[in-house]
């Protein structure tokens, strides 16, 4: 009799805990589509990002986005008369649950292409599976491995700057300042490892000399040990490639230690969150990012202008905050969509062949021009360097 | 930095991390010492401790008035679910109620998930100005308070078992469940308390150490794990083992991470506890202090 009683409990327990992580697992879940068109079959597109998890930061502001342009377009009459169908799946910032994600829209809901992931490790892991599948992939992540080598990325596009165009800033950067002997610090992950081959490549070019090189993970919740390196090492300069939360600690950590040196991030802290988490630790820090950060303060001539406005003005009265530069990843993803969709239809080999011949995009991220050998389409100048002073966003010139 | 310097602060990171660890170690320890269950929620109740006062500060409320709030309400938490969950369960074996409270400490992440989304949140630093220097090496001024909690709690838990008659009632249903009975102890009602009292120094750590870790929703099971490792490190049931456990599991991650590789640092807190498990089973101090029989 007892016996049974325990059973119920354990069973009720168990029912309790899987509704639990059931609830949370699909919290990100969201599809809009039915109601625009004239019962035209509708376009079915699904995204993958990282709504939950340690890369929570990025994939919340994705999925925002996606989710009020995929009701723009709809409210205004779908894309050639059929509505959209967007589904938008929660990936934990994993990459199991990406793979099994990309795999369900592709078989399950036969999606023309896919958006995603917001991080670099589950985008890498996404690869395999629509290069196999041949469905159009458009990444909002910062690797440059994800699209390169790109005759193995043939199905493979990226909306976020490369490692190498932020690099190319950073190292730029140092070299006006008459730095040369630096630290370089990362995350324990693709988006971290990706960085880090970037920079020390293109460094050794510079004639730069890297005197201490860190890792930390995700979760770590003190870096002050590696940090307690960088001091011992006489470097003159310290970079961080990271994304927050584990930014603002480890930024929070260095002005603890009293280091004094400069600190330069990558475009992964570009997000209000960085500052917030940072606290006052976050000022004097300077980074390469997009002009959405900016946007008040690049010259009226700049043509991204009138786009980041809109977007900004957009977001704001929806969600009620600023977007950042990783939302500005998603729409450049979903409106070269849209385009391709537009001129292809549902066709995927259609679909990836107006991607390829993107030119003159003007986006949030940037001025897009794809070709057959770069799937980014991105240049240096759709970056700017800018300062964090007073926990704003200053321009640097 | 000079090589003194550098250890010295690789030492005080470590008695930062280290004193975390104990303060999960504590109520661990606690609460394993007066129920037998080793409370797997134990992480997600600095979690949730941390979020609540997160918000509560954020809607305007004062530090000291978000932590009485959280600590009060975590406490309440912790006994409704010793009451829901654990007391129904209490004739099961222990295996089977360790697993109950695995299943509390997931449905737990899951509510805070549902709550508080997975935007992590952060507390202000109880005291304002920057980091103190001793001989070059910088100590965060939070960590001292870290540090002065673990002395508060352990303080308080020894002058309780030790010097109250209730703390002897808990010890004598320690020693001998059985036994107590006869001398007219309730261990159920005990039990309550336990996790009534866990709960509570959960969300007091999590309000402690947000400042310096920030607040996520899954914060919980990463520091569990840990309090854990710290935990059998000691001895599982003896609460200065536990701070103990704690430190040197706080100092050897901070060593390893500073001295060697800051890829080794997970590995070598788990090797020590296998070292730990393989060599001294009993905990590092759980032969010479502990009374169980």
């Amino acid at each position: 009799m007892k016996k049974k009683r325990l059973m119920i409990w354990v069973a009720v327990l168990a029912a309790l805990a899987l509704a639990a992580l059931f609830t949370g697992g699909c919290s990100g879940r969201g599809e809009t589509g039915s109601g625009a068109g004239d019962g035209l079959e509708p376009y079915r597109v699904g995204a993958v990002v990282d709504i939950s998890g340690p890369s929570s930061s990025l994939g919340v502001p994705e999925r925002n986005t996606l989710q009020m342009l995929a009701d723009k377009v709809n409210a205004a009459g779908g894309i050639n008369g059929h509505p959209l169908e967007l589904t938008i799946l929660d990936n934990k910032s994993d990459e199991t649950e990406a793979v099994l994600a990309v795999k369900k829209l592709i078989n399950q809901q036969k999606v023309a292409a896919v958006i995603g992931c917001s991080s670099s490790g589950p985008s890498m892991a996404m690869i395999d599976t629509v290069q196999k599948e041949q469905v159009p992939m458009v990444s909002l992540a910062a690797a440059s491995s994800i699209v390169e080598p790109v005759e193995e990325r043939k199905w493979v596009f990226k909306t976020a700057q490369s490692d190498l165009v932020t690099v190319n800033r950073l190292i730029g950067y140092l070299q006006e300042k008459g730095l040369t002997r630096v630290a370089f610090l990362y995350m324990n992950n693709a988006y971290g490892d990706g960085g880090k081959k970037a920079f020390f490549g293109a460094a050794e070019k510079a004639g730069m000399q890297i005197v201490a090189e860190e890792k930390f993970e995700a979760t770590d919740k003190d870096m002050s040990p590696q940090l307690t390196r960088v001091k011992a090492s006489g470097a003159q300069a310290t970079i961080i490639w990271a994304i927050p939360p584990s930014a603002s600690i480890v930024t929070k950590n260095y002005r603890d230690l009293g280091l004094a040196i400069p600190l330069l991030h990558s475009h992964g802290v570009g997000n209000q969150n960085f500052i917030d988490l940072a606290g006052g630790a976050a000022d004097g820090v300077i980074l390469p990012i997009g002009k959405l950060a900016v946007s008040t303060q690049v010259p009226d001539s700049d043509p991204q202008k009138k786009v980041l406005a809109a977007y900004i003005d957009e977001y704001g009265k929806k969600y009620n905050s600023p977007p950042n530069s990783f939302g500005g990843y998603a729409w450049d993803a979903f409106y070269m969509l849209v385009a391709a969709l537009e001129k292809a239809g549902p066709d995927r080999a259609g679909i990836r062949d107006e991607l390829e011949k993107t030119r003159g995009f003007t986006g949030v991220s940037g001025v897009f021009n794809m070709s057959p050998e770069d799937h980014n389409g991105l240049a240096e100048e759709s970056m700017v360097l800018v300062q964090i002073r007073d926990g704003q966003w200053k321009l640097l010139d | 930095m000079d090589l003194t310097g550098q250890l010295l602060q690789l030492l005080f990171t470590g008695f930062t991390l280290g004193g975390i660890y104990a303060l999960i170690a504590l109520a661990l320890v606690t609460t394993f010492n007066i129920t037998g269950v080793l409370n797997m929620a134990q992480g997600e109740f600095l979690a949730l401790g941390a979020l609540l006062a997160a918000s509560l500060c954020a809607a305007g409320a004062s530090l000291p008035l978000a932590f009485v709030i959280a600590v009060a309400t975590l406490a309440l938490l912790g006994g409704l679910l010793e009451r829901s969950a654990i007391h129904p369960a209490r004739h099961a074996p222990g295996l089977i109620l360790i697993i109950i409270t695995i299943g509390l400490s997931i449905s737990l992440r899951g509510l805070a998930l549902l709550i508080w989304g997975t935007e992590p949140a952060s507390l202000p630093a109880f005291s304002g100005g920057g980091p103190l220097f001793v001989m070059g090496a910088a100590v965060n001024p939070q960590s001292l308070w870290i540090l002065g909690l673990v002395a508060l709690a352990v303080a308080g838990l020894h002058a309780f078992f030790e010097l109250t008659y209730a703390g002897k009632v808990f010890r004598a249903c320690e020693i001998n469940r059985t036994g107590a009975r006869l001398v007219g102890i309730n261990p159920a009602a005990l039990s309550f308390l336990a996790f009534a009292g866990s709960g509570a120094l959960g969300a007091a750590a999590g309000i402690f150490i947000a400042p310096v870790t920030l607040a996520t929703y899954d914060m919980g099971f990463l520091l569990g794990v840990k309090g854990c490792v710290a935990a059998i490190i000691g001895g599982l049931n003896s609460v200065g083992g536990a701070v103990l456990g704690g430190l040197l599991l706080g100092i050897l991650e901070a060593f390893g991470a500073g001295l060697v590789s800051s890829g080794l640092k997970d590995a070598l807190s788990l090797l020590v506890l296998l070292g730990v498990l393989l060599g001294r089973p009993e905990g590092l101090i759980g032969a010479v202090a502990g009374r169980k029989v």
